[in-house]
């Protein structure tokens, strides 16, 4: 569904991704994982296609398209999702019509139907109940004064309205409690599928206690240096990123 | 070449001559005092179209109003103006009271009142002169200042038709009523002066809606002058809505006086005309009372906002709120000038007043100047000004989720006015508003 082959990529001035390789198939659930600063969020936002983050080099496809080529709102509707880690506060904007608005511009795009007010408002508050929000945020300006955990949620909310065939999450779990996690955990899960795939970004171990990935990547410093099963992850937890982050024979590049 | 003074003027004294002999001529001796006064000031007066050391119309220039021989139209009225024409700006319920002015006079059947409780007139000015003159003479151009104004004194000299408004002590007017000023003459350069006058008694309650629009491709000038007593306790919600064409040229003239406790609240949406200039008045007259003066404006290609929103806090104890957001696209250019004045003695005095605006291109420009002269010093007095473009990181937000960039930056610009529309508290009024501002969007 995703290949990524020795992806470069830049912010500003400053290259972030330095050689990505990663596939990702349907119905898989990828974990990449890495301290501060490895170029986590800057793959989410690559892929996403958010203006500054510029690919310099390599190659990404997606369902056997250039995604790279593509028009943010054109990957969303080709069923790319990215859960934000620091979701945007939109002042004014209510979230029930920004939701309608993105699903029906994603339903368009399909030639899919599109839905009135009252008939997405049926779906939505049935959704609302799945990721355990308030209902009465739907009515409000989108994550503005939201709790932390209300956003967190509320992204999920998004994933499950937009029923996305591609999520990239990144670290949906950061300042979460325990019950809040359970839930955003939950709404992952729920759009698990053979047909979908899903790139779980994560500072920590702990959400891969109720999302268990298929494979677990370690990133640093813009390359992964070690990919493997589920185990991995307690590997880090027990010891810690250190021992990644040492020069590695291969790694090693000149500086400058 | 430019007029003189005296040229740009003497054809509106010739044209109030000829109204003097022949239209005007049934109105109480003391309306035709008024006007001699009026124009006679005007005429001293003529239109502040000096760049130099003219604060108040410091980054306007009203040369091109100066310049242009605006007449009276020659066939005013439009006879067969039907009601499909109007739709446009006649929006809202069929209930409201509703009173219709076709260039520049009143037009009995595209208005309608539903019933109005004891004591509440609702009538066209021409009208009141003759039937309620002793109220009307108590305000009328008692309140709008005609002899420093150059605009209001024009307006004040050909006053004679326009809108009256009076609700007795107590009285409650629960449907919204519209004053609807409309320009239809097909004819180059034609000027009308709408008028409203307002009065409102002891604890009443009451909704105007003015609005302003052009029915002609033609240039034209509407010069209006609104005065509104606010009583002792009252409430007077004003919503002014100007739709004129992008040809025309507007000044608009507020003045509102409020006696204790009363509360004016002023909602304005500019998203017409080529050159407007707004002059919005508030005298805080007693202890007690509070205003909130809120606006939106939108303006593209070349066309000019000037707001001038000037506060009077002449007494204790008295509150204002100013919340004004524009959005500027094209070479569109907007000034809003907010003074706020606390009088000696005038304590406790809480005043914020904001304007943000929201710049869609290069070439826009905003003028925020806020002024403030306090001579009290037990005072509260805030201001906020902002001018900025959107933010990337939300439109990518919105494009992640599928929105294409145009319909996520209409959103976004949607729901940046918001906070303004937000602020109307009759419910159908702001839902056909919200509609008004998100079709005019569309068209930036």
């Amino acid at each position: 569904m995703l290949e990524i082959r020795n992806l470069y990529a830049s912010v500003g001035e400053v290259e972030i991704l330095k050689g990505i390789n990663l596939k990702v198939k349907a119905g898989e659930v990828h974990a990449l994982m890495g301290p501060n600063g490895s170029g986590k969020s800057t793959l989410a936002f690559v892929l996403a296609g958010k203006p500054g983050y510029v690919a310099t080099s390599g190659k990404v496809t997606y369902q056997g398209e250039d995604l790279l080529g593509m028009k943010p709102e054109d990957r969303a509707r080709a069923g790319v999702f990215l859960s934000f880690q620091h979701p945007v506060e939109v002042p004014g904007v209510r979230l029930d019509q920004f939701l309608r608005a993105g699903f029906n511009a994603i339903h368009k795009s399909k030639g899919l139907e599109e839905l009135d007010p009252l008939k997405f408002d049926r779906m939505l508050r049935q959704r609302v109940k799945v990721v355990g929000i308030d209902p009465a945020l739907t009515k409000r300006s989108v994550n503005d004064g939201f709790s932390g955990g209300e956003k967190k949620r509320n992204e999920v909310l998004q994933m499950a309205v937009l029923e996305p065939t591609l999520a990239i999450l990144d670290e949906p779990d950061s300042g979460l409690d325990v019950d809040a996690l359970r839930t955003v955990a939950q709404g992952i899960n729920q759009l698990r599928s053979p047909e979908k795939a899903i790139l779980l970004v994560t500072h920590y171990q702990r959400i891969l206690n109720y999302v268990i990935p298929d494979f677990v990547h370690v990133l640093v410093d813009g390359r992964i240096v070690k990919s493997g099963g589920k185990e991995l992850a307690l590997e880090i937890e027990a010891e810690g990123y250190e021992k990644f982050e040492q020069p590695q024979e291969e790694a090693i590049q000149s500086p400058g | 070449m430019t007029p003189s003074p005296a040229t740009a003027t003497s054809s509106y004294i010739a044209a109030l001559e000829a109204f003097e002999k022949d239209g005007f001529n049934q109105d109480p001796g003391w309306t035709r005092a008024l006007r001699k006064e009026a124009i006679a000031r005007f005429s001293e007066l003529g239109f502040p179209t000096a760049r130099r050391g003219n604060e108040e119309w410091k980054y306007t220039d009203v040369g091109p109003i100066a310049q242009a021989p605006f007449r009276p139209p020659t066939a005013p009225g439009v006879a067969k103006l039907g009601a499909s024409a109007l739709k446009r700006f006649t929006f809202g319920e069929r209930r409201w009271h509703r009173l219709v002015f076709v260039d520049g006079s009143f037009n009995q059947r595209l208005s309608f009142l539903s019933a109005l409780p004891t004591g509440v007139k609702v009538l066209n000015l021409a009208e009141a002169l003759k039937s309620r003159s002793t109220l009307v003479r108590e305000h009328l151009a008692g309140h709008a200042d005609y002899s420093n104004q150059a605009f209001t004194a024009l307006n004040t000299a050909f006053v004679h038709d326009g809108a009256f408004v009076h609700v007795p002590d107590g009285a409650v007017v629960e449907e919204p009523i519209h004053i609807l000023f409309l320009t239809t003459s097909r004819e180059k350069d034609t000027v009308s002066h709408p008028r409203v006058l307002v009065v409102t008694g002891r604890h009443s309650k009451t909704t105007i809606i003015e609005s302003y629009g052009g029915l002609t491709d033609a240039r034209y000038l509407s010069n209006a002058v609104s005065e509104v007593v606010v009583g002792p306790g009252a409430s007077v919600e004003h919503y002014r809505i100007q739709r004129h064409s992008e040809e025309a040229y507007h000044v608009g003239t507020t003045q509102a006086v409020l006696g204790r406790d009363g509360h004016f609240s002023s909602v304005t949406f500019d998203l017409g005309g080529a050159l407007v200039r707004n002059n919005l008045n508030v005298l805080m007259g007693d202890e007690g009372s509070s205003c909130m003066l809120n606006g939106v404006y939108l303006v593209t290609r070349s066309q000019k906002i000037d707001n001038q929103v000037t506060i009077d806090h002449a007494k204790a104890h008295t509150t204002s709120r100013e919340l004004y957001k524009g959005v500027l696209d094209g070479q569109s250019k907007a000034v809003f000038h907010g003074s706020i004045i606390v009088r000696r003695d005038a304590q406790k005095v809480d005043a914020r007043q904001e304007d943000k605006n929201l710049l869609l291109s290069d070439q826009a420009e905003a003028n925020i100047k806020p002024a403030f002269w306090i001579y009290a010093d037990d005072v509260k007095c805030g201001h906020g000004a902002a001018t900025g473009r959107l933010d990337e990181s939300t439109l990518f937000y919105l494009r992640s989720r599928g929105l294409s960039e145009d319909d996520a930056q209409s959103l976004l610009v949607r729901g940046f006015v918001n906070e303004v529309i937000e602020t109307i508290s009759c419910d159908p009024l702001r839902a056909h508003i919200g509609d008004l501002v998100t079709a005019t969007l569309q068209e930036l």
